[in-house]
């Protein structure tokens, strides 16, 4: 009995979904401190055990632009920080496919960290969010 | 030794850390260094390394688990070594900046 019951519950969890935070970083990653920020917020939150997503968007998706090396810059590695997202409970980062293609970017050239998000995937995702903090 | 400490009593430099340092670290925060403190330590730095910042006490236990074992990777066992607010203490003694997502 009390194995049939769990499963519905977690179900309705999924659909309410009342603490979840997304922070959307629309920045290049080296331009002032808003990615780096951006980051921060997500790593806090997540730290503290709410459901956190990361969504890049605009010049934000170059922020996960593989193979960067900062290092002529007074600045950290950020994708170093991206790396140990997986770490703080945060598994995926969503990315907006149509910012890629006006970019001239390809899925390929990311770090393989991400989820893409088409076509309107952006606004579906964001109607399931409780909350939303931009960067 | 006279060190060069931030504020919050965190080492300026990393680059100036070595095992005297710790030592001197540990001793100001009541704490007496061993092996398995060294054990722990020596993952926050490679953390530090790996990922180019201090972590919080979540995915700093989460990195433990995946490199010692369940047994250490555990909020308890870091407790124990580093009380308090062990994120905070162990990243002063590893000589690394204060943890920015840890309050």
């Amino acid at each position: 009995m009390l194995q049939q019951a769990e499963p519905q519950e977690s179900e309705s969890q999924k659909s309410v979904n009342q603490t979840s935070l997304c922070v959307v970083s629309s920045q290049s990653p080296y331009r002032g401190q808003s990615a780096r920020e951006a980051l921060d917020a997500a790593l806090v939150s997540a730290s503290y055990d709410l459901p956190t997503s990361l969504l890049l968007m605009g010049d934000g998706v170059y922020q996960l632009v593989d193979h960067q090396d900062p290092s002529q810059l007074p600045r950290k590695n950020l994708l170093a920080m991206f790396k140990s997202l997986e770490l703080y409970g945060i598994e995926t980062v969503y990315v907006d496919s149509e910012s890629l293609d006006e970019r001239g970017l390809e899925p390929e050239q990311l770090l393989p960290v991400y989820t893409l998000l088409e076509g309107d995937g952006v606004a579906t995702f964001l109607a399931t969010q409780k909350k939303v903090l931009n960067f | 030794m006279d060190l060069n400490l931030d504020k919050d009593g965190y080492l300026l430099d990393t680059a100036e850390w070595s095992r005297e340092i710790a030592d001197q670290l540990a001793n100001d925060s009541g704490v007496q260094l061993t092996d398995d403190h060294w054990q722990v330590l020596e993952l926050l730095r490679n953390f530090y390394q790996e990922f180019e910042h201090a972590p919080s006490q979540r995915p700093f236990v989460k990195y433990i688990a995946n490199h010692l074992g369940k047994e250490k990777g555990s909020s308890m066992y870091l407790m124990k070594l580093f009380p308090e607010s062990p994120a905070k203490l162990a990243a002063r003694i590893a000589g690394l900046p204060r943890p920015t997502n840890c309050f």
